[in-house]
């Protein structure tokens, strides 16, 4: 699947972003994020104006501005650390699945993430597990995020893996999906303590995680309308009311982001 | 409420008319209960434990199906205390965050405070540049809240197996904690401290003092609590060999925490995966092999001697380091207002407020933006761990460039580890159940969010 790096730019684009255009910017906060060798950036989203203010005020006479947002693309080797030998083990338990199950692997803030394709996610999960090279025997859980600019890949499930035999690695696998097919594997199976994480996730974001033995929300009431993490889902859907008074829900206030 | 029976199906949450009968039990006649419990004649009955009851360390249900006296299954129901504090964030500016999340373990808050701003600090790239002294006040802030947190765990679990002295004497013993906790930042849970660069604010004058008056006494507690507990008869029948979890079982779970270490496998992150300096402090990490309640007790107890040795050696080195920097030097990332100590416990610094005011219109600008507009942090994920009391803290934090989180993610111990309440207390009798589970420590304002 390419929705990944669709959406490709030109590094230029990245040192662009990463300076922040704004007052409250420091060259040093601005600077410090090293994306370390970035070669094509991934857009995830697009924004539009100077301040972003969501009341549509913008006086600034910037109002025009548009800038997409960038996440680090992939990265070149030699990754650095223990991330490229924990590559290489990828690559030789998986075999010839390799080249269809992992789509990217992303080194940012010394951190490793590897972009997998969801049909494969069960497959090299099992190879993260069992490889004794690999040899991640803790599964941390899935957290959800919600990229509603990405089409075809709006919903992302990532998943934290960590290895005590190897001396505390850690990786991160990626894996998105459709907002219209919201299917990814579950891989209960292979992490038992993936349970609950997986039900909160579907719980909050509407990912089915296929063949989970018990797929049910965990923490908003079974007959809730909805999933609150979505990032169409309103927060205080509820609204607040006062004595001959109301307060707009907070996400109707004024913010500058 | 007087007990109601009925034997017609009442059951307004089941599915089906043939569930069997129900009834409702809060107190009331049990004779009765029993008597018509015996009438039905059904071997197996399933049991509702909470989610309001007093042994179930707050909001949480258990479903028990019961044989007897014996559980054949257990499951946990979550969700009464869901606030949705991880939303929440993301209409907030990263700073703000931390008065968000310091309420999730609400026993545990500085370190929920401490890993979200080890995530935000590792998105912004400025993990070197946090002062020494900061990170320093923060090791000792965690630590002393390792202890209230065992403390508590402690106590509930004694005060569930009728031992209302344990209660009593772990509360005094954590007020002690609580007070240094108020004295440095004005309040005894929910601080807000830890900040995105650093911590709000230093230690007062005197703090210190205070703090080691209270560590002596302290000690003086502990072995009153040892004394209470570890070769008590009846405590320990309650606790040897209840709960039992191998290490396969940790493993597949993805146990961490005193449970974990019950096992006897070192593993603390402070150790294999430091952070905020811990690779330079001297102490131990205390594991068990008997993998019960039991030996969680033993965990937590020994584990308390050592964060108080961590703390008299980052006492050493605060005072080693007064006058240094509590927050990054970039002004950009900074918090711009200051607190100090009034006369009416704590406020805001009248110098500050002086120089925005009156002297510099670039500072109130500064001021101003910062507070209400926030940093900005590029985009991008990282995910940050600390060893809470409970075990593996994580938090995950996704930035789309914004001055507020696009995602914030909290992988609490708690609702990790309550995977396991079944498997700690099937089979077992229905009174270890509640041993069991007070031996995980669960606390549903970190399990819910």
């Amino acid at each position: 699947m390419s929705d990944e790096n669709q959406n490709t730019d030109e590094t230029p684009e990245v040192n662009v972003e990463n300076t922040r255009a704004e007052g409250t910017a420091g060259p040093r906060a601005a600077e410090a994020p090293a994306v370390s060798g970035a070669v094509g950036a991934r857009e995830v989203a697009h924004k539009k104006g100077m301040f972003g203010s969501s009341l549509g005020n913008d006086t600034s006479g910037y109002g025009g501005l548009e800038r997409p947002v960038l996440f680090p693309g992939a990265s070149p080797r030699p990754f650095g650390g223990y991330f490229d030998e924990v590559a290489d083990h990828l690559e030789r338990a998986l075999g010839t699945a390799y080249a269809q199950s992992v789509e990217s692997i992303v080194i940012d803030r010394n951190e490793m993430t590897v972009h997998v394709h969801r049909d494969r996610l069960p497959t090299v999960a099992r190879a993260l597990r069992d490889d004794p090279a690999l040899r991640f025997e803790v599964c941390t859980g899935v957290s959800g995020v919600h990229y509603p600019e990405q089409v075809g890949a709006e919903l992302h499930a990532v998943y934290h893996f960590q290895s005590i035999t190897h001396g505390m690695r850690r990786v991160r696998l990626e894996v998105s999906c459709p907002d219209e097919k919201p299917h990814i594997p579950s891989i209960v199976d292979i992490y038992p303590a993936n349970d609950w994480h997986e039900r909160e996730t579907f719980d909050m974001f509407g990912i089915v995680f296929d063949s989970h033995p018990a797929l049910t929300r965990i923490l908003m009431p079974d007959d809730w309308p909805g999933h609150p993490q979505r990032k169409d889902y309103p927060l205080g859907g509820i609204p607040v009311e006062y004595k001959g008074a109301t307060i707009p829900a907070p996400d109707e206030r004024r913010s500058y982001n | 409420m007087a007990t109601h029976t009925s034997t017609e199906s009442q059951d307004l949450y089941g599915d089906d008319a043939d569930a069997g009968a129900v009834f409702t039990a809060a107190g009331g006649d049990w004779d009765q209960v029993v008597e018509d419990i015996a009438a039905v004649g059904e071997e197996r009955i399933v049991v509702n434990m909470g989610p309001q009851h007093p042994s179930t360390h707050g909001v949480l249900r258990l479903i028990l199906e019961l044989d007897g006296e014996t559980v054949r299954e257990a499951r946990a129901g979550i969700g009464y205390l869901h606030t949705g504090i991880e939303k929440n964030m993301e209409y907030r500016t990263w700073v703000q965050g931390t008065t968000f999340c310091t309420r999730m373990d609400y026993l545990t808050p500085i370190f929920n405070e401490a890993v979200y701003c080890l995530g935000v600090e590792r998105l912004l790239g400025i993990t070197d540049q946090v002062p020494e002294r900061a990170t320093t006040i923060r090791v000792l802030m965690m630590e002393l809240n390792r202890i209230g947190s065992h403390l508590i765990a402690l106590g509930t679990g004694g005060m569930e197996l009728g031992a209302t002295t344990v209660m009593t004497t772990c509360f005094r013993e954590r007020e002690r904690i609580l007070r240094f906790f108020e004295a440095v930042t004005g309040l005894r849970m929910n601080h807000a401290y830890v900040r995105p660069g650093g911590v709000n604010q230093d230690i007062p004058d005197g703090g210190l003092e205070l703090l080691e008056k209270e560590i002596a006494d302290l000690k003086g507690g502990l072995g009153e609590i040892e004394r209470l507990l570890l070769e008590n008869p009846v405590f320990k029948a309650r606790t040897v060999d209840v709960g039992y979890l191998s290490l396969a079982g940790c493993m597949a779970l993805g146990i961490t925490g005193p449970i974990l270490r019950s096992t006897g496998l070192p593993h603390d992150l402070r150790k294999s995966d430091p952070y905020c300096g811990y690779e330079t402090y001297d102490f131990n990490v205390v594991t068990r092999d008997s993998m019960d309640a039991y030996g969680r007790v033993c965990i937590r107890i020994e584990e308390m001697w050592e964060s108080i040795k961590i703390a008299e050696q980052a006492i050493e080195r605060l005072r080693a380091s007064v006058g240094e920097p509590i927050m990054v030097a970039d002004k950009k990332i900074a918090w711009p207002a200051q607190m100090s100590v009034g006369a009416d416990g704590q406020g805001n610094s009248l110098d500050h407020i002086r120089r925005i005011m009156g002297e510099s219109m670039e500072s109130l600008i500064h001021h101003f933006k910062l507070v209400t507009e926030g940093f900005r942090v590029a985009p991008g994920q990282a995910y940050a761990a600390v060893e809470s009391p409970k075990g593996e803290l994580g938090c995950h934090v996704v930035s789309d460039g914004g001055t507020r989180p696009y995602r914030a993610h909290f992988r609490d111990p708690s609702f990790n580890n309550l995977q396991a309440a079944s498997v700690l207390s099937e089979g077992g009798l229905v009174a270890d159940v509640i041993v069991a589970v007070a031996s995980i420590d669960p606390v549903m304002g970190g399990v819910d969010r």
